[in-house]
């Protein structure tokens, strides 16, 4: 198998990654080539776009979020979405077919990318200590197995987790701002993430108001995306979960994605994972495309994280084969990728014994939490 | 007090929506059944076909782009306006086909009848040829038919006004424009027929009538890279080989000499000569769910 | 860890197919030896490796095949229409219960990739067998009068670019209408239609209603001349169509043809980019761009070329050429020499004219036949790579301003078999596809097939119909 690399556009590995949006620098071709491309996205988008009058934005795009209007025009000037072409190519690359050696990446790479979560009213500071345990070390009968990204917890757990993981490498990630429905004033939302970010989690997953989103009031939702990234401050990345399956149409979730990236976000998010529908593999190369084009212009990368409805190993591979062949090898890492799930750990760990011992394993052979 | 002397009519070509004379200048004699005198008619060349190709092809746009509805509309007028000259043509078959009045009569009628016949056709053809097709698969699937374009028309030599009108009036009633060279020695009913299409709204070059050696005529078509397809009613066997030949330097769509029903083309036709002179255009569409709430690995 | 995701081989087993050393014509019911005793190799063309031996027909034998099609016509013509399709259901069933060894044959032989073989070529052919199976009882019903009558004996001459498939193309509707075949495989594809042949034996067909033929060709030529034959059918080259009908004419033979195509995939500035990008890569790099309806011209909307190119550009960097039995591979081998050699001729020819020529980094394997994906750039009507068909993964990059210019440029060709249209604007999708002078027509997507879709084009590009109620005319007396 010899796979085709491009000559001219080749992935990037320059580091284009700002912690937050208040740190980032811009723009930083790191080719002329790039740059060139650089240009040509930014032509296209220049109709769109006036000259910024107020302080230079990171993302140079700064004048589209000036008023609701420039908003929409910017985010209803996106290309669309072709249903039957988007899900078709998920479905293709689907049929990928990872063995041996690559399967045994795979598996270590989607172990390294769980968020590890548990989001449920009867979760206690046991049970999150014994997800702890399960994020550092998934298999007790294997050291070499690698430890998730993280834990997802809600605010008020966040003390157990940190204490859980302490010292591990493993992240603490909380949910806020009114998860799942997100239906609160900002001025809780905003509670709820410093309460979050004070007991010391690393990582904010929010939800936007699919409400202001669908009644197109996309400044609000702007707004609201600004404010909780500045409630995070430099401490904590910030995940935006748009709800995918309330937003209804692809349109819908390109525009989120370009919605929640202009406002700062470090992570797009699918779903809460408490709706019917959640990450879908054509919503998450809808947000993977969204990604690579944001950081063509931009020159900033944001992480994407589908969330909900991943429950085998199988399946998790293919979401790591749509990130490599639409954002490409950059986004293969646990900084830039996450899964948001649970029951898949334990599939991983499952195929991961079975790769290495030749047989298939067992439920008992793994711990349930 | 003399009998008056009666005036001839100059028969001339139909091209275009004019009514040229042969660019060669040439005339042949035309005569009855019993081969009296009837009229000179033009000799048509090369370069009249030629010519006849380009104002058929400037043509086809807007008559192949009109509505059915209006196609309709106006092959029906060319109905009503044979109607008030029905007599004309009845002199005309009898002289030139050597039938009775009331035999000529007849063919005059069905052939008033077959524009009729057509002019109802223009607007269902497609709803009895296309339709939905039901892909596996999330696509809105439809075909329609389409006119060819410029067909080149070899009129029956025997049956000079209804054959003529028999295989001319389903060419145009799909939006194709022809080009039709009349029975070589009944040529007069077509040649007044170019004068009825003249002033029935049908626009110009949308039929083109030439008359002269059919042979001769038909070879520049057959060989013609911008004609689309030819129908080789009026053409013996040896002719209609050489011209399939020759048409296959374009794949032209032939309609090979058909047997006539009742030999005199008195029965009702099918679709045949439409279809054969039609293209199918089948177009995909996704359709696909409303939203983006389906497919899971 | 590895440092990137490298996709290790996954190669599907080439033991589910056993390849026999030789096979014989398929007549009457039995495989034979030529008569003269002749034989060609067929060779693997992503190795060279020789896969079999075959059996080269000469005219004795395609007189001796047309005797048992019309011996056999009699009696299967008469058979109630319900017991052919029966017979059509079985092949049917059975190529679906085989696909998995026909799929890997097929790869084998043609050098496409299995992906395409396994998800499209298979699903297609028997999908077909079934279509048309259900056609032979309810004939009265197509359109075409009360009890329309099949033709006799149909000569079939089919392509290499996908053997199998219209292999059933033209079997099926003429089965079910009640015609007897001989067929005609390419030369560098004969092996799936020698393993269909073992499908009509298991399938208790009646022995010669099919008959495979194979040779080059003068096999074929003789099939169309021979004036035992009622119908011929022929997909292939325009240059060779444009022969056949000349031999045809002036004979009762009834004649549809396939041919070659131009097609022009129209990119407007609202089009959904990501998915055009997969239908450009789709529309001439699917079988290697041996496709007759490929969209091997990308007209796009001069606002939006830069955009569209890089995007494109990109995508082609993760097109993976090589092993075509690799699950993995997107682009197989090309099909032959004859065929890499004129591709190549006419993509140098496409440089020599001042085109900008352009392929992703790409390792071609060092034995077989293989050919990069390529674009050429700064391409207009006068060059040659974008009026000739090249039959091969070439894509060439016009532009234009307006819709009319689009359509203008788009039917500015003697072919006319298919074209692409992309926009979100479904009132752009209706008002171009009505201008467009092709038979098929993909608004936002391209290189969809389907039993039910009639398939075939205007102008050069050949005449008829296969597929749907409309592929049933092909072999009716009506």
């Amino acid at each position: 198998m010899l796979p085709i690399v491009p000559d001219t556009l080749g992935p990037t590995t320059d580091a284009l990654r700002p912690t937050t949006a208040g740190t980032l620098t811009g723009s930083v071709p790191a080719t002329n080539e790039r740059a060139g491309l650089y240009s040509r996205y930014a032509r296209r988008y220049a109709r769109l776009v006036t000259m910024p009058t107020t302080a230079p934005a990171a993302h140079g795009l700064a004048d589209v979020t000036a008023s609701d209007s420039t908003l929409r025009r910017f985010l209803h000037g996106l290309p669309g979405v072709d249903t039957v072409g988007l899900e078709a190519r998920a479905a293709s690359l689907g049929t990928r077919s990872i063995k041996t050696t690559a399967k045994a990446y795979a598996l270590d790479l989607a172990i390294s990318m769980v968020d590890l979560t548990t989001l449920e009213g009867a979760d206690t500071p046991g049970k999150v200590r014994a997800l702890g345990a399960k994020a550092v070390r998934p298999d007790p009968t294997d050291r070499t197995a690698p430890a998730t990204a993280a834990v997802c917890v809600y605010p008020d757990m966040v003390p157990a987790a940190k204490a859980a993981v302490a010292g591990s490498g493993v992240k603490v990630a909380s949910v806020a701002t009114a998860f799942p429905a997100g239906r609160a004033s900002l001025a809780v939302k905003l509670a709820d993430v410093r309460e979050a970010v004070e007991a010391g989690a690393d990582e904010v997953d929010m939800v936007i108001d699919r409400g202001a989103f669908l009644a197109g009031h996309y400044l609000k939702v702007y707004d609201e995306i600004t404010a909780v990234r500045e409630a995070c401050g430099t401490a904590a990345r910030l995940k935006v979960i748009f709800e995918t399956g309330e937003l209804s149409t692809y349109d819908n979730i390109r525009r989120a994605s370009w919605l929640g990236m202009l406002a700062g976000a470090d992570f797009i998010k699918t779903s809460t994972g408490k709706v019917a529908v959640n990450a879908t593999p054509a919503n998450t190369l809808l947000m993977l495309e969204a990604v690579r084009d944001f950081r063509a212009q931009t020159g900033v990368q944001v992480g994407v994280k589908p969330a909900g409805g991943i429950r085998t190993a199988k399946d998790a591979i293919k979401f790591l084969v749509l990130v490599n062949e639409t954002a490409g090898e950059d986004w293969l890492d646990n900084h830039w990728f996450r899964f948001g799930a649970s029951s898949l750990l334990n599939d991983l760990l499952m195929q991961r014994q079975k790769l290495a011992t030749g047989r298939y394993s067992g439920p008992d052979y793994v711990t349930v939490d | 007090m003399s009998e008056r002397l009666s005036v001839f009519k100059t028969y001339k070509l139909y091209v275009g929506g004019k009514f040229p004379r042969s660019e060669s200048g040439r005339v042949y004699e035309v005569t009855d059944a019993k081969g009296k005198w009837l009229a000179n008619a033009p000799l048509s060349s090369r370069k009249d076909a030629r010519d006849a190709v380009v104002a058929a092809r400037k043509a086809f746009g807007g008559w192949s782009g009109a509505t059915a509805y209006n196609r309709g509309q106006i092959l029906y007028r060319v109905a009503e306006m044979l109607e008030g000259r029905r007599e004309q043509y009845v002199a005309e078959v009898a002289g030139a086909e050597g039938l009775s009045k009331s035999k000529a009569a007849a063919q005059v009628d069905a052939a008033i009848d077959r524009w009729v016949w057509y002019a109802g056709w223009t607007d269902k053809i497609a709803q009895v040829t296309g339709g939905g097709n039901p892909v596996a698969g999330p696509y809105f699937n439809l075909s329609s038919p389409e006119p060819t374009g410029v067909v080149a028309v070899l009129a029956p030599q025997d049956s000079s006004f209804l054959g003529l009108v028999s295989v001319v009036a389903p060419v145009i009633a799909t939006g194709n424009t022809a080009v039709v060279v009349a029975s070589e020695r009944h040529p007069l009913p077509a040649l007044s027929l170019g004068e009825v299409l003249a002033t029935s709204d049908l626009p110009g070059g949308v039929v083109n009538i030439l008359s002269g050696r059919t042979a001769e005529i038909a070879a520049p078509l057959a060989a013609h890279q911008d004609v689309n397809a030819i129908d080789l009613a009026g053409a013996g066997e040896e002719l209609a080989k050489e011209l399939e030949t020759a048409a296959a330097d374009n794949l032209k769509r032939v309609l090979r000499p058909q047997p006539v029903d009742g030999a005199d083309w008195s029965a009702t036709p099918g679709t045949e000569r439409m279809t054969a002179f039609l293209e199918t255009k089948t177009v995909w569409h996704p359709t696909g769910a409303l939203g983006a709430s389906g497919s899971s690995y | 860890m590895a440092p990137v995701f490298e996709y290790a081989p996954a190669p599907e087993s080439r033991a589910v197919v056993d390849i026999a050393p030789s096979y014989g014509l398929f007549i009457d019911g039995e495989f034979a030896e030529a008569a003269d005793g002749k034989v060609f190799k067929t060779v693997s063309p992503s190795t060279e490796e020789v896969l079999s031996e075959v059996a080269e027909a000469g005219e004795a034998d395609v007189d001796r095949a047309v005797g048992a099609a019309r011996k056999a016509f009699e009696k299967w013509s008469a058979l109630p229409g319900a017991e052919r399709a029966k017979y059509l259901f079985r092949i049917a069933r059975i190529i679906q219960e085989r696909s998995r060894e026909l799929a890997v044959l097929e790869t084998l032989d043609n050098g496409k990739p299995i992906r395409e073989t396994r998800d499209a070529d298979l699903p297609l052919v028997a999908a077909h067998f079934f279509y048309y199976a259900g056609w032979a009882d309810k004939l009265d019903h197509a359109g075409y009068g009360a009890n329309p009558r099949p033709l006799g004996v149909a000569g079939q001459v089919i392509p290499w670019n996908f053997p199998l498939l219209m292999l059933a193309w033209k079997i099926a509707p003429a089965l079910a209408t009640g015609n007897t075949v001989v067929l005609k495989p390419a030369e560098t594809t004969p092996l799936s239609a020698l393993f269909f042949a073992d499908i009509c034996r298991q399938a208790g067909l009646p022995k010669g209603v099919v008959n495979i033929v194979t040779g080059d060709g003068r096999a074929g030529a003789a099939l169309i001349a021979h004036p035992d034959v009622n119908k011929v059918a022929f997909t292939g080259s325009t240059a060779v169509g444009k022969e056949i009908a000349r031999t045809v004419a002036g004979t009762r033979k009834k004649l549809t043809l396939e041919l070659g195509g131009k097609g022009a995939n129209i990119v407007f500035d609202d089009a959904p980019i990501d998915q055009a990008v997969e239908g450009i890569v789709s529309g001439i790099f699917f079988n290697q761009g041996q496709v007759c309806c490929a969209g091997s011209r990308l007209l796009v909307q001069e606002s939006v070329h830069d955009e569209l190119l890089d995007s494109l550009k990109r995508r082609l960097g993760t097109l993976r050429l090589g092993d075509p039995l690799d699950k993995n591979t997107d682009i197989g081998a090309i099909n032959s020499a004859e065929q890499l050699a004129r591709i190549t001729a006419l993509a140098d020819q496409g440089e020599a004219e001042g085109a900008e020529r352009w392929s992703p980094a790409c390792e071609l394997p060092s034995s077989g036949y293989w050919f990069a994906p390529t674009l050429f750039t700064n391409v207009t009507q006068a060059h040659t790579v974008a009026r000739d068909e090249i039959f091969g993964p070439v894509l060439s990059v016009l532009t234009f301003r307006t819709p009319d210019e689009a359509v203008a440029k788009a039917n500015n060709t003697p072919y006319g078999l298919s074209a692409g249209i992309w926009t979100e604007k479904g009132s752009r999708i209706l008002s171009v596809a009505n201008k467009l002078r092709a038979g098929v027509i993909w608004s936002n997507t391209f290189n969809k097939f389907d039993p039910t879709s009639p398939f075939g084009g205007y102008k050069e590009s050949g005449f008829g119909r296969e597929g749907g109620r409309h592929g049933l005319e092909a072999y009716l007396d009506v």
